[in-house]
């Protein structure tokens, strides 16, 4: 019965996310908590969460884009390519992250993952590109109504690069699923597992691209996503997003 | 050979620029915090490998501490105000992207040269790790061409990557460790006794209900973890294998294959999956830090459903 004490940590992580509490100080007591519980001593749990933070550097690696990401925005990099996006005629927001969507199912699926990515291409184009669109369906946006398209801009890269990179034969999750099984005797080659990814693949593409479609009618008919907009006559609304064309899109990095 | 260490000291070199750089801004209030939180950034990145696991741990529990405790200021480094950057956008047109595309552009390009041509097999680069020092050397290029077209000042690019690192705070350093995290649990056991407990709960005899519990078993010990490369091994040892492929004589590709597939689910729906998750919600600098959570569960919940319909049908054809 005792080994379920292990699961405190778990117990922690749950109770300290739900409480919002601090998230490094919830991992970090997690940890400490489970090492202990597990009959290691303090320092044999400090080294193996030191080890494991050690191995795991390469996650820091995408900050190295940041320099250029902040340079381009400098210079006007997000107001361009909303202005892009006013220029479209046919440009919806559902439509672009459909597109967005498209493209980063199928560059992962080549094995392209870390071409794009929420430093690389959601904060600097598609987000930017998103809240343009959002504007000329719905005009000017209510703060709540812009971080919801923002979160459809994050969520879709999210969705494209999940469920398109299994369908590559040397990405990390096949190759695990390929060990896992082999130690049970069943030796497989990763292009039988990668194609069993395809039928999945495409029912995230379908029922993605239909929320997407929900989300543009939902602009389009200009109901609120907070409770804070009354909407203005559709008149002064284009008057006033001529006067500021970089409404939103420039408010992202407005610094307090 | 160049290897993962050379991409690590350059990051390295950048956050310790961002360090020095926090520690001289006499206009944030908590710039010794960044200062410290930053520069033990760069001390892992450069010389982790130098470090004994301890002092590792110890280089850990100060980054927590100083995220925890909020002893981190959002900085307001230099940079160009709105009506700036518009006229800039208009004076340099649809060339602004040139320099956007050259990151992703010698990522691709050069990861499929080295894969597809004779230049791979020099070893010249370290094995499979090749993208990411594509990625490095793009960000390096386009720094350069940004230098000689627009002129910036020198520091411009460390501060506005400050600015940036500075508005997404501790929470880029979150995913390093939840990663570790998951080592600690997988250390003290945790995976077995959650295998245990879904195998409890398995009706026999139902191949359907098995299904389920192992699909949905995949997602929630996914959420727990924060990543299904840690549930995988756990719920095949579990139920995958000895249950469905064992017992019931299912195709093991496709209950290897869509098993993932349906932990994948799990880590649209989890704050624990912080990279993808809590970092974009940072990074495009949502009032709510589950903002990107809500905007996937409309898809992942769907798609679980159908993953675990996939297995059932497809793997016992």
């Amino acid at each position: 019965m005792s080994h379920y004490f292990v699961l405190a940590g778990i117990l922690i992580v749950v109770i300290g996310f739900a409480l919002r509490l601090n998230p490094m100080l919830v991992v970090t007591v997690a940890a400490l908590a489970t090492g202990l519980i597990s009959g290691k001593g303090p320092v044999e749990v400090i080294s193996l969460f030191g080890k494991a933070f050690n191995d795991n550097r390469i996650i820091a690696i995408v900050w190295i884009v940041l320099p250029v990401i902040g340079l381009l925005e400098r210079y006007g990099l997000q107001q361009r390519a909303a202005a892009v996006i006013r220029a479209m005629k046919a440009a919806t927001v559902g439509r672009l992250l459909i597109v967005y969507l498209l493209a980063r199912q199928g560059t992962a699926a080549l094995g392209l993952i870390s071409i794009a990515g929420h430093p690389q291409t959601v904060r600097p184009l598609v987000a930017p590109m998103a809240l343009a669109a959002a504007e000329k369906e719905h005009g000017p946006l209510d703060p709540e109504t812009e971080d919801k398209v923002k979160s459809y801009a994050a969520a879709t890269d999210n969705v494209g690069v999940f469920f398109g990179e299994d369908i590559f034969i040397a990405i990390g999750s096949i190759i695990l699923i390929q060990q896992t099984l082999a130690t049970y005797g069943y030796t497989l080659a990763p292009f039988e597992l990668a194609i069993w990814a395809i039928p999945t693949a495409i029912a995230a593409f379908l029922i993605h691209s239909a929320r997407l479609l929900l989300l543009d009618r939902r602009l389009s008919t200009g109901k609120p996503f907070g409770l804070s907009l009354s909407k203005p006559p559709s008149s002064s609304a284009t008057a006033r997003g001529k006067e500021s064309p970089s409404t939103g899109s420039g408010r992202t990095e407005g610094e307090p | 050979m160049i290897t993962m260490q050379w991409a690590y000291s350059l990051a390295g070199l950048m956050f310790a620029a961002f360090a020095i750089l926090s520690a001289l801004d006499g206009a944030n209030a908590r710039r010794f915090g960044n200062a410290a939180f930053w520069g033990l950034m760069a001390l892992s990145l450069i010389a982790g490998s130098r470090l004994s696991d301890f002092a590792n741990g110890l280089l850990v529990l100060g980054l927590a501490g100083l995220g925890g405790f909020n002893l981190l200021g959002r900085s307001a480094p230099p940079s160009t105000t709105e009506a700036e950057r518009t006229a800039w956008s208009e004076r340099l047109g649809n060339r602004l992207f040139l320099p956007a595309l050259i990151i992703p552009a010698t990522a691709l390009i050069g990861t499929l040269v080295y894969n597809y041509t004779p230049l791979g097999q020099q070893g010249l680069i370290e094995a499979k790790r090749e993208t990411y020092i594509f990625l490095c050397l793009g960000a390096l290029i386009a720094v350069g061409v940004l230098y000689a077209w627009l002129r910036s000042p020198a520091a411009a690019p460390l501060q506005e990557g400050r600015r940036l690192i500075d508005a997404i705070g501790w929470a880029a350093v979150l995913p390093q460790l939840l990663a570790a995290l998951g080592a600690v649990f997988a250390a003290a056991g945790v995976g077995t006794v959650i295998g245990e407990g879904a195998r409890a709960v398995i009706p026999e005899g139902s191949v359907f209900l098995t299904v389920l519990v192992f699909g949905l078993g995949m997602a929630a010990f996914t959420m727990i973890m924060g990543n299904a490369f840690a549930a995988f091994p756990v719920m095949a040892t579990a139920i995958g294998v000895p249950i469905l492929i064992q017992a019931y004589h299912g195709d093991p590709a496709v209950v290897g294959a869509i098993g993932m597939l349906a932990g994948f689910c799990g880590t649209l729906m989890t704050p624990m999956a912080a990279n993808f998750n809590l970092v974009p919600a940072a990074l495009l600098e949502l009032k709510d830090q589950n903002g990107v959570i809500k905007a996937q569960v409309g898809t992942a919940i769907p798609l679980l459903a159908v993953n675990i319909l996939l297995i059932y049908f497809l793997a016992f054809r």
